[in-house]
């Protein structure tokens, strides 16, 4: 950065606290008109809470935050925030009740007087096609799938005529593909002269889209650097503040004779995945891998009652369990990590202990009563285990990091000592390493006996898998063994044969 | 990469089916009216004349605006029992402020003309209170109205006794017993109020801003709405609507009893979901609101034409409901939530 340009936004020894928690610890960042900055940090780092800060969510309890050298507007007055800074958040702000139309325009269908439905869906249509947005106005958002709901959240950000975009962990839940055509955009906006500022726990892609990078620990900056400044180690280092290995995964002698914990044979659900056979034995990883639509998701849920296959059979520890009976399958011995785990993995208000012990509350206590004292205990046990940074077995869990949460809900699949074990995409908005705790947890149960489905977007977490299965349009195309080459998989991921 | 390989995810998919019954939602209980409209006529030749649906009106005009209110709470996402209570207590108060203790009023010698805005004026009050309470506290809006339906009729039965009020002004009592153009002016206030409704919500931002408060609040706060003050609003303006129902309905009675308005809030919610507001928020129209309310009259009406012993009325009654929310759910599609 030369010292005479102007900074397009700063952020300057930001302080904010929520109760007993300091989010953010005098810390700041400088962003060069046109660049793309990357921001990175642990689960719990404060990108987000800068990110509310930078967009007049939030007022800090220090600090000021300037754009082009100017001090930034009352927060009351959200157009002229708008007029400056477009974001897209971490959580949605799409109203799913709502179409895409209105959507665009909310709180703003119209300057005065009615709404003119006619004109408002035109002007949305204009604007979906300008942005090159592919999808019907008149549709309900709720309707939308992942990536389209981001993308109206793109137009409608940037419709502002903000030349400042915050893009708070798009690529979260995003699959391969859905990424490139993201970051296709970005690069396309960068041309156009905007200015961004994109957070992401996968550092490779930081090096993809981002000219320079700032590392947020413990609330503070850390450094800020040109992208080719900071290698990949070096960038783990200062985000976790010590020498970080990659994680190695356990060798492990497969006994081919050992007991089948979890199978499916003749499964098919329409539309999803027809004519799926697999069994997974004792103290082996099983990886399930495939694009967005292959159909990898909707099985691992069929595996485990969350979704009712058309037809076929399933068997868990040698019990054959009838389609669609989550009870069923959880009695049989199975544990399971689902996809979303905020709908389906957590209570929030509920703590740490109750949450995690949930599966095994029956024996904790007699008749129906939970003694708290052997709850806490238990649950003391696991925090320690999958290493959880919390205040306490008493802590909500709706308060804990996205990567902290997610270690509550493995440890409540754990609980039980499972037979078998479905995992998918453990590791999603996740950082580098309560990555490796999670999928450490994983092969230590293993370790134990427990055999796994590892269902995951991220080729890295498939490492630690003994082979892994590809699905492509519904079906098991290939069986692959440990040793992969990214390649090969990537290849059988698409459906290339080599 | 092939190309079979890339997800269509970014054509416009056809969701045309969806979206055409999302937009003919509101009319879902439409063949549920006819049929009743069918059946009436079919079980008493005294249903289809203009006399007798005029009664249906005028009996559920009062019910009706607390539903066009619960509607309205609904939407934004919140929940308001106390409504029922209101229903008693507006009309109640008012009136005790401005008749004689001889009558069984306070005998403070308040004007009698200022008795029906005391009573919107109550409404309001009491709605106020609610606002504040669950959104300065943070507070449960169901847990909240619930304390504040008892402590509504609590203060009702406190003031007067228990008994029931019956020397009431002639101008409070008009509105309620008056006829304006040959139709009762309780039905053209009650239609004037939800014509309002329903353009004020389907029109203009502020009434859109409850369906965006009601379907993710955080991102209406995002959008610069200010949720708090709209949802408070929403609070004081279900109040009055209540105490305009109570007002008319006193009309209507000629006095006002200790229990007037007294397990209103179950009829009141099932119109409301019957007609399509869901209990989650964000969803459902004022048109669809009132055709649930509707759907209760008209069942009312034919189990009171065909002298249906009191006794079994409730389980009548509870049955249609259910079987009306089983159609609403089948013609509307979705789930019901
Ligand atoms: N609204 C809130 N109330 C209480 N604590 C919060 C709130 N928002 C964030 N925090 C806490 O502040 C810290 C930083 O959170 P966040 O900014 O979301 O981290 P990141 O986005 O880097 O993962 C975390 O410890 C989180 O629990
Ligand atoms: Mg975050």
């Amino acid at each position: 950065m030369t010292v005479t340009e102007t900074a397009a936004v700063e952020a300057r020894g930001i302080t904010k606290r929520f109760g007993p928690t300091v989010a953010l610890n005098d810390a700041g960042i400088v962003i060069t008109p046109g660049e793309t900055h990357a921001l990175v940090g642990r689960n719990g780092a404060g990108k987000s809470t800068l990110v509310s800060i930078l967009t007049g969510l939030q007022r800090p309890d220090l600090g000021e935050v300037l754009f082009a050298g100017e001090p930034s507007p009352p927060l009351t007055d959200r157009d002229a925030w708008r007029r400056r800074v477009a974001c897209v958040y971490q959580k949605s702000t799409i109203i799913p009740s709502l179409t895409v139309a209105e959507n665009l325009f909310i709180n703003r269908q119209t300057e005065r007087g009615p709404i003119n439905w006619r004109a408002l869906r035109a002007r949305a249509r204009q604007l979906l096609d300008q942005y090159g947005v592919a999808v019907d106005a008149d549709s309900l958002a709720g309707d939308l799938n992942v990536e389209e709901r981001q993308l109206v959240e793109i137009a409608r950000a940037l419709s502002f005529g903000a030349r400042f975009i915050i893009l708070d962990e798009p690529t979260a839940q995003l699959d391969g593909p859905a990424i490139e055509r993201l970051f296709e955009r970005m690069r396309d906006l960068r041309n156009q002269g905007v200015t961004m500022m994109f957070i992401s726990h996968h550092l490779e892609e930081v090096y993809q889209v981002c000219q320079s990078v700032t590392v947020f620990r413990d609330a503070r900056h850390v450094v800020t650097a040109p992208v080719a400044d900071l290698p990949h180690d070096e960038l783990v280092k200062a985000m976790t503040g010590e020498e970080t290995q990659a994680y190695e995964s356990k060798a492990r002698e497969i006994d081919g004779g050992a007991k089948v914990v979890l199978s499916a044979s003749g499964l098919r659900l329409k539309d999803r995945y027809e004519d799926v056979d697999l069994a997974v034995r004792s103290g082996e990883i099983v990886g399930l891998a495939g694009s967005g639509s292959s159909g990898k998701v909707g099985l691992a849920e069929s595996l485990v009652g969350l979704r009712k296959p058309d037809g076929g059979d399933v068997t868990v520890n040698g019990t054959a369990i009838r389609p669609g009976d989550v009870t069923a399958a959880l009695k049989a011995g199975l544990g399971f990590v689902p996809q979303d785990r905020h709908h389906e993995g957590f209570v929030p208000l509920l703590s740490i202990a109750e949450n995690a012990t949930m599966p095994i509350a029956h024996k904790l206590g007699r008749f129906g009563m939970i003694s708290g004292e052997r709850r806490k205990a238990r649950a003391t046990t696991m925090i320690q285990d999958l290493d959880i940074k919390t205040t306490g077995p008493d802590q909500p869990v709706g308060d804990l990091s996205g990567g902290n949460a997610q270690k509550v809900v493995l440890a409540r699949a754990l609980a039980d000592s499972p037979a078998a074990l479905v995992v998918i995409n453990p590791t999603a908005g996740v950082d580098v390493k309560a990555k490796q705790s999670l999928l450490g947890a994983v092969e230590d149960a293993t370790a134990r006996g427990t055999g796994v489905l590892l269902v995951s977007d991220e080729l890295d977490d498939l490492r630690i898998c003994d082979r892994v299965l590809v699905m492509f349009h519904g079906k098991v195309v290939k069986d692959v063994p440990r040793g992969w080459s990214e390649n090969d998989l990537v290849a059988a991921m698409e459906g290339i044969d080599s | 990469m092939t190309e079979s390989a890339v997800p269509d995810s970014l054509a416009v998919r056809s969701r045309g089916t969806g979206l055409k019954l999302g937009r003919f939602r509101d009319l879902t209980l439409v063949p549920v009216i006819i049929l009743l409209l069918i059946v009436g006529s079919f079980a008493d030749p005294v249903f289809m004349t203009t006399g007798n649906l005029t009664n249906v009106l005028q009996q559920q005009s009062a019910l009706a605006l607390v539903v066009l209110a619960e509607a309205l709470v609904l939407i934004a996402g919140k929940f308001d029992l106390s409504l029922e209570s209101t229903v008693g207590l507006a009309p109640a108060l008012a009136v005790m402020l401005v008749i004689p203790t001889s009558a069984g009023g306070f005998g403070l010698g308040v004007p009698v003309a200022l008795a029906i805005p005391l009573c919107l004026l109550i409404g309001a009050a009491v709605g106020a209170f609610n606002g504040f309470l669950i959104l300065r506290f943070q507070l449960s809006a169901f847990i909240v109205t619930l304390a504040m339906l008892i402590v509504v009729r609590g203060l009702q039965t406190g003031i007067t006794g228990g008994k029931s009020l019956f020397a009431l002004p002639p101008s409070f009592l008009y509105l309620g017993s008056a006829t304006w153009l040959g139709i009762p002016a309780a039905i053209w206030i009650t239609a004037v109020l939800f014509a309002a409704g329903i353009v004020v919500l389907r029109f203009f931002r502020t009434g859109r801003a409850l369906y965006a408060i009601g379907g993710n609040a955080d991102a209406a706060r995002a959008a610069g709405i200010r949720v708090e003050r709209v949802t408070w609003v929403v609070f004081v303006i279900s109040g009055t609507l209540a105490a305009v129902a109570g007002m008319l309905e006193t009309g209507r009675l000629g006095g006002i009893s200790a229990n007037q308005g007294d397990g209103w809030i179950f009829m009141v919610f099932a119109a409301a979901v019957i007609g399509g507001v869901s209990m989650d928020g964000g969803k459902g129209t004022i048109l669809g609101a009132l055709t649930g309310v509707l759907v209760i009259g008209l069942v009312e009406n034919i189990l009171t034409l065909k002298g249906v012993p009191g006794e079994w009325r409730n389980l009548v009654y509870g049955a249609i409901i259910l079987v009306a929310l089983m159609i609403s759910r089948l013609a509307g599609g979705k789930a019901q939530d």
